[in-house]
């Protein structure tokens, strides 16, 4: 009974595994996977010894139907390499090119064996090429996918980070600003506030946005939302560095922040004190000079 | 019918809200409300809704209705105790409580009544003096 | 993970009123809803509990639980066989009202969903559908 070219392929992978294993790492290393540090030999050998052999068995399967449960092992063990890829730093480029350059390799491959009857080369060539082009897409689609994961989770670590509610003084809370203002952060923000609000009973919060490049409608909108539900809970806020270009823009916007503000967070915390008939005196006496 | 009670504090009355509102239970509110300043002279009325999940429009115009009366009645009205998730909400609706003034909790309110009142005194003497 | 099927309830008081908040709660809890987003919406079914009340006449409110390839909420749908709004752009702006209401509840509905969709006929009642994400 005649083989199938995909049996004979998983043949020719068995018997020049080493030689070809040896070609495609050159290959590699040549095209830069190895310079960066970022891997080393030993691993990227691995992975290619594993890759080889999770395609051998595929192969053997009579299988080329990269959809087909035969190649899910392959497929795992390439969404794995591009995961680690993701978060190693490696491009786009470098990604796909460990499945793109065993094309060379597995073609001279084909060419030295004599499997193959010379008139079918072109024939079993093209399949490789049209296998190998599909395994290499499915990298750039699940390297695309931890990166894009990857920015999920240090968005949500940014905004968590970046919204830190201080006390200042008994009562007296500061929500110091940076970065820019949408609408999610936003509210990140807004329910980290109130919540402080509530459980140190502050009456004075100060929103301090020296830290925020822009002020533009929503961002206002926002702003002017979380004064009035700060207000609802019984606490005032005021808002504080607002930069001479966002006070422009606001009012060529026709935005009106209808509530106290003051140029600096220090000004600010001036006003909270004296409304909670508090003030700040230098001490007689230099501490320093007692010792 | 259902009531909520009003405790009198020194010379303001406290309304602690703890059940779900329904309709009627909120416009006997008002009305029992009104009465009681009137008998007792109240200067302050403070609303505790800390224990309210939501408030919505319909109570969010009685806490609005209270504070108006109680104003024409000279007395205050401090609405207390409001949740973040509350306060958020009533934003998003469109409730701004203009109106209506708000303290942390009721020691706040207490506060915040005691000293206005006590100003309002203070103008009433120095009237008299000149 | 099932989900909870649909559940339809009367308004016909103002007691059913309160009974639809509780309702919405519990589901917007078992869609894992945050505090914030459970008390959005459990604020805008009172809003409209309440419209279908006082204009509709009464009617019904139908509470699902939605799961959409893991996005899940809570869908509500508020009928009636009321006169109907003439005007529903006017009825969904802020303050207008044509009884003594404030003015915010269909307005205010909206801006506390993530979905909202209202048909309404002369004479043919009023159906409005809400719906919040997680």
């Amino acid at each position: 009974m005649p083989r199938s070219t995909l049996a004979v392929l998983a043949q020719l992978l068995a018997d020049q595994e080493a030689s070809i294993v040896k070609e495609w790492l050159e290959t590699l290393s040549t095209g830069g996977q190895l310079q960066s540090g970022r891997i080393r030999e030993p691993e990227l050998r691995t992975q290619c010894t594993s890759f080889l052999q999770g395609l051998r068995t595929a192969l053997a399967q009579d299988s080329n139907d990269t959809a087909a449960p035969a190649f899910a092992p392959v497929k795992q063990l390439l969404a794995d390499i591009s995961k680690s890829r993701a978060i190693q730093g490696f491009s786009p480029t470098e990604t796909a090119m460990f499945v793109f350059s065993l094309k060379q390799p597995l073609v001279n491959a084909i060419n030295r064996s004599e499997l193959f009857a010379a008139n079918s080369l072109a024939g079993v060539v093209w399949q490789v090429t049209l296998l190998l082009d599909t395994l290499g897409l499915y990298t750039m689609d699940e390297y695309q996918k931890s990166r894009e994961q990857v920015i999920i989770r240090q968005q949500r670590e940014i905004s968590e980070l970046s919204t830190p509610v201080v006390k200042l003084w008994d009562g007296v809370l500061a929500l110091p600003l940076i970065g820019t203002l949408d609408s999610e952060r936003t509210q990140v923000v807004m329910e980290n506030l109130l919540q402080s609000i509530v459980e140190q009973g502050a009456e004075i919060a100060i929103i301090d946005i020296t830290g925020v490049p822009t002020v533009d409608t929503l961002t206002a909108q926002h702003l002017l939302k979380t004064v009035a539900a700060a207000r609802l809970m019984g606490a005032d806020c005021i808002v504080s560095g607002i930069r001479p270009q966002i006070a422009q823009t606001m009012v060529h916007l026709g935005l009106e922040l209808n509530v106290v503000s003051k140029a600096t967070l220090a000004d600010a915390f001036a006003v909270a004190l004296k409304r909670l008939n508090r003030t700040v005196v230098s001490l007689k006496t230099d501490p320093r000079q007692q010792a | 019918m259902d009531r909520i009670p009003i405790l009198k504090l020194g010379d303001a009355l406290l309304v602690t809200i703890q059940v779900d509102m329904h309709d009627r239970l909120a416009t006997a509110l008002e009305e029992d409300l009104t009465n009681r300043i009137v008998k007792h002279k109240a200067h302050g009325v403070l609303i505790d809704i800390s224990a309210l999940e939501i408030v919505d429009s319909f109570i969010g115009r009685m806490l609005d209705n209270i504070a108006a009366v109680s104003r024409v009645l000279d007395a205050d009205t401090v609405v207390v105790g409001m949740r973040p998730a509350v306060a958020i909400t009533l934003v998003e609706l469109g409730l701004s409580l203009a109106g209506v003034r708000t303290a942390l909790n009721v020691e706040r309110g207490m506060e915040l009544i005691r000293l206005r009142h006590g100003a309002a005194e203070r103008d009433v003497d120095v009237d008299n003096a000149s | 993970m099932s989900t909870t099927p649909p559940d339809t309830l009367p308004i016909r008081t103002s007691d059913d009123v309160v009974f639809v908040r509780q309702q919405v709660r519990l589901r917007a809890v078992q869609a894992g809803l945050g505090l914030v987003d459970q008390t959005k919406i459990v604020t805008a079914a009172s809003e409209l509990a309440r419209n279908t009340l006082d204009y509709g006449g009464g009617g019904t409110v139908t509470l699902s639980s939605i799961d959409d390839n893991g996005r899940r909420g809570v869908r509500l749908v508020f009928e009636d066989q009321g006169p109907g709004i003439p005007d529903i752009p006017l009825a969904l702006q802020d303050g207008y009202t044509t009884g003594n209401g404030l003015g915010l509840g269909l307005s205010g509905a909206k801006r506390l969903s993530n979905e909202f969709r209202i048909e309404s006929a002369l004479g043919g009642g009023t159906r409005v559908m809400i719906a919040r994400w997680k």
